[in-house]
């Protein structure tokens, strides 16, 4: 079955001042038909730089090697006009704040409806037809009466179910979300993840949802991939990673939550800082925060399968000394 | 839809206020002269048997507010007192020289609107070099003084190609085409500068809203440039341009009134700066309140259209 | 999109060709109407008949008006007029727009109407007009045009002064001055108003060159400067019956207004960069 995403080897470089940044560096990831899975990791870690890349929408500066496909196609090198084709009909993307992603001077429901007719030839009216079931279908009521509404009328949630709305309108194989719910209030959030659990339910369409939230990824993803400073470090599935966190930094993040399916804080409670990217470390990029350091760590550790995940760590499986391991 | 009633209402309401502002100032020209007025309009004829009966005759020798409330009410009748050479009915004069300045006027805006905004668009999404001579041709524009380009005008086409007349006027109404040969260089003149402000207005509005976040998720629906540029983009930037379009209707009636003595045309223009020069002073005013009051309702126009265009500004939830 | 740290380098920017061109013409020209008496060749009101109309040669440079006068000495010391009524216009009306606007971005509320809303009726009229009835009650001549454009140009610069106010004040060092107790009238001399100066010098600049034309065409219409002192807008009246026998005499003025207001803009524009780079200023 052909996956909905396939990362191999994604690199994304840009030049910064004195050097050559290296945003992703090496990740290499599978997201099958009908699968949510997280991308997790603090800001900085390039997670929203692999959704740009994913979506062609890097500058044309930025220098992108390895493969993305989408639902079997190629995006890497791809040409504007075809990626143009793409964007918004085989993947589409929601981001955090829905009041920067909806121009405030068209009504809502046409903004839906465009995302229609720039991928098919439909009339203008019929558009508005499929976009008023489409409002419906995420959830807003009486959206018929609502389509005209300029987005300032609309509740910060129910513009996310517009944006979403329209990020769908094209059965899209890859929806990739990127903090969605970060902007909105905790009873709002729920609601967002529960709408985009039913649509994957109802439609199959995978989901890549980046977060750095991992009460979110516990609600809604099936796997989870932790991203840090642009590679990833541990990937397995929901149940496993909360059961049975592999690598060092996970298990932090996991420890630096209050409890166990908490809703997250930020996870700057684990000492130190992401390492600067244009200066890598040689080694181990997480070695200058993590507690289980040793001189092994001067060699860059791969990601290889540990049990049910797969880590990138020479010290899996090692307690963490004052966190008293999992969970 | 009862919000936007509601913000017509507003806005034509507050217009009244304005309208009488202006009404007051006017109203108060001839009245803030220092020394007597009527000496100073009538100079050498000033015999103390004239000077009483002019100023009978402009009432002004009643209270000041009785005067007032019967100039507005002479206003709303329709009469705007007489020219004080002639004698003749102001409402008359005006009528026969609005036109003139009406035409010089929308003539040159609209032309500036179909040359400016869309050269402002270009220069916006354009190359280096688009941006450089459009920048070129905005600094020239908005520095020459207008009347020195329009005399260049005429030394060119009038003085050594001799194509175009050098002055003079001949309505619509009587002959177009000639109409139109006497107003080719006046309306060049205003446009020329009004095309460069108007550029580097949209320009900037546009460079405004094509980096605001909103641009990078039309990309990413898969939108084509093109479609981004025109239909959003251009609808975003509208409300500024138009706004600044109805604020340089006013300095166009000022620059209007120089391209008229410019090019003797007969408007409401030259026939203030003539007025001001006789010191006739009824004329003066009832010059100056009708620009004055075509430039409120202008701004009243242009704020409605701006209100249609961002239902933000109609709901009153502040752009 | 990418939340990749940057290391912060203060780069020291050069100022643009354009800024630099512009502050130089202007200075040029500042000084020669200035040192006018020593650089004019000729006595500028010196009627010489026998030179009527003569064409621009090596020792009258622009040439010669219907009078047989020496355009450059009557465009130098036009100039100087000129100038003086454009600066000395936009300086008052600076000088009094920053107490306005400063007072009223800094105390808001009803200061801020009673201050803004009699402005604002200021403009109501558009900018000529308004000028031309200030003259119309005061009567001709440079210092009346001067005081009109004065008045017309209040309310932009008040306006800049107190947008730019309200800007500054928001910023933090305000509320911790006001913690420390320091007084209002203070906080507003020490703090407020250096630093919300900018876009004003910037507006400021860029009025001036629009004094000056307005200066030209409300002289150029017989209300402004009056003869026989020289105007650039008197000049451009006179030359225009000359027009196909001696152009000289009409481009040379014309041109030396065109120079001086786009020097003033793009002074204007450069400093845009360093002074107003909230674009405060319009």
């Amino acid at each position: 079955m052909t996956a909905a995403l396939q990362l191999d080897d994604l690199r994304v470089r840009f030049a910064l001042g004195d050097g050559l940044v290296s945003a992703v560096d090496g990740v290499s990831l599978r997201v099958e038909p009908g699968e949510i899975v997280g991308l997790v990791g603090e800001s900085g870690c390039g997670k929203s730089t692999l959704a740009a890349a994913v979506m062609g929408l890097l500058p044309p500066s930025t220098s992108v090697t390895g493969s993305v496909r989408v639902a079997g196609d190629e995006v890497v090198g791809l040409d504007d006009r075809r990626l143009r084709a793409m964007r918004g009909d085989r993947v589409s993307m929601v981001v955090q704040d829905p009041s920067t992603s909806l121009d405030p001077i068209w009504s809502v429901g046409d903004q839906v409806a465009e995302t229609i007719r720039a991928h098919r030839r439909v009339g203008r009216r019929e558009a508005r037809a499929m976009a008023t079931r489409l409002m419906t279908d995420v959830g807003i009521p009486a959206a018929a009466s609502r389509y005209d509404d300029p987005p300032h009328r609309l509740s910060g949630g129910m513009r996310q179910r517009i944006v979403i709305a329209a990020a769908l309108a094209n059965e899209p194989a890859l929806l990739i979300a990127d903090e969605p719910t970060t902007a909105l209030d905790v009873t709002i959030q729920a609601q967002i993840l529960g709408l985009i659990r039913r649509l994957r339910d109802e439609r199959g369409t995978s989901v890549l949802l980046i977060t750095h939230d991992l009460g979110v990824v516990a609600q809604v993803c099936d796997r989870v991939a932790v991203m840090y400073a642009g590679q990833l470090v541990e990937v397995a599935t929901a149940q496993e990673l909360f059961d049975h966190p592999r690598h060092p930094y996970t298990r932090a993040l996991l420890g630096a939550l209050p409890g166990a399916t908490a809703r997250g804080e930020r996870l700057a409670v684990i000492p130190g800082q992401v390492p600067d990217l244009a200066h890598q470390p040689r080694g181990c990029r997480f070695a200058a925060r993590c507690a289980l350091r040793t001189d092994v760590c001067e060699q860059a550790p791969v990601l290889e399968p540990v049990g049910a995940s797969m880590a990138a760590c020479w010290h899996v499986d090692q307690p963490l000394p004052s966190l008293g391991g999992a969970r | 839809m009862t919000s936007r009633t509601g913000f017509v209402l507003r806005r034509v309401l507050l217009t009244l206020p304005v309208l009488w502002v202006m009404s007051v100032f006017v109203f108060l020209i001839i009245r803030l002269v220092p020394g007597d007025p009527v000496r100073t309009m009538l100079g050498f004829r000033a015999t103390a048997a004239n000077v009483a009966e002019v100023r009978r005759r402009l009432h002004l020798d009643e209270p000041l507010l009785q005067q007032y409330v019967r100039w507005v009410g002479d206003l709303l009748h329709g009469d705007l007192g007489q020219d004080l050479v002639s004698r003749a009915p102001l409402s008359e004069l005006l009528v026969q020289r609005l036109p003139v300045t009406l035409e010089l006027t929308t003539l040159s805006m609209t032309l500036a609107v179909l040359v400016g905004v869309p050269l402002g668009v270009r220069a916006a999404v354009g190359g280096r070099w688009t941006r450089r001579l459009t920048d070129g041709f905005v600094v020239l524009g908005i520095s020459v003084p207008d009347f020195w380009l329009g005399i260049m005008l005429v030394l060119l086409f009038a003085g050594t190609l001799t194509v175009l007349p050098p002055s003079g006027y001949l309505p619509f109404t009587t002959d177009p085409v000639q109409n139109l040969r006497y107003m080719t260089l006046p309306v060049l003149t205003l446009a020329t500068a009004e095309t460069a402000y108007l550029l580097r207005t949209t320009r900037g509005a546009m460079e405004s809203v094509l980096q605001r976040p909103y641009v990078t998720y039309l990309r990413a629906k898969g939108l084509s440039p093109r479609r981004i540029v025109a239909g959003h983009a251009l609808k975003n930037a509208a409300p500024t341009v138009v706004t600044v379009i109805g604020i340089q209707v006013g300095v166009l009636l000022g620059g209007a009134i120089v391209v008229e003595q410019l090019f003797a045309l007969p408007g409401v223009g030259r026939m203030i700066v003539t007025a001001i020069n006789q010191r006739n002073y009824p004329t003066v005013q009832a010059g100056v309140l009708v620009i004055a009051a075509m430039f409120v309702l202008v701004s009243l126009v242009t704020d409605l259209v701006v209100g249609w265009l961002d239902p933000r500004v109609s709901d009153g939830a502040g752009a | 999109m990418s939340t990749v740290e940057r290391t912060a380098t203060r780069t020291r920017r050069r100022p643009r060709t354009t800024t630099v061109v512009g502050a130089a013409v202007l200075a040029v020209l500042v000084l020669a109407a200035l040192a006018a008496p020593l650089l004019a060749p000729h006595d500028p009101e010196a009627v010489q008949s026998t030179r009527v109309l003569g064409s621009p040669s090596a020792s009258y440079p622009f040439g010669s008006d219907v009078l047989g006068r020496d355009v450059l000495s009557r465009v130098l010391y036009a100039l100087r007029v000129s100038l003086t009524v454009a600066v000395s216009a936009v300086g008052v009306a600076t000088l009094v727009a920053v107490p306005l606007g400063l007072l009223a971005g800094y105390a808001g509320g009803w200061v801020d109407s009673l201050i803004s809303r009699p402005l604002d009726m200021l403009l109501v009229l558009p900018a000529l007009l308004l000028a031309i009835s200030l003259i119309a009650i005061l009567g001709p001549g440079s210092v009346v045009a001067a005081l009109a454009i004065a008045v017309i140009y209040l309310p932009i610069l008040a306006r800049v002064m107190r947008s730019s106010t309200l800007v500054v004040t928001r910023n933090e060092y305000v509320v911790v001055a006001r913690a420390r107790g320091a007084g209002h009238l203070r906080i507003m001399a020490r703090h407020v108003l250096p630093n919300a100066i900018g876009p004003v010098a910037v507006q400021a600049s860029v009025l001036t060159g629009f004094a000056l034309q307005l200066e030209a065409a409300l002289s150029f219409l017989g209300l402004g400067t009056q003869p026989p002192t020289p105007s650039l807008g008197g000049m451009l009246a006179d030359g225009r019956d000359v027009l196909t026998q001696a152009p000289w005499v009409e481009v040379f003025p014309g041109l030396a207004i065109a120079v001086a207001v786009i020097a003033f803009t793009l002074l204007g524009d450069g400093l845009r960069r360093s002074l107003d780079p909230d674009g405060v200023a319009s």
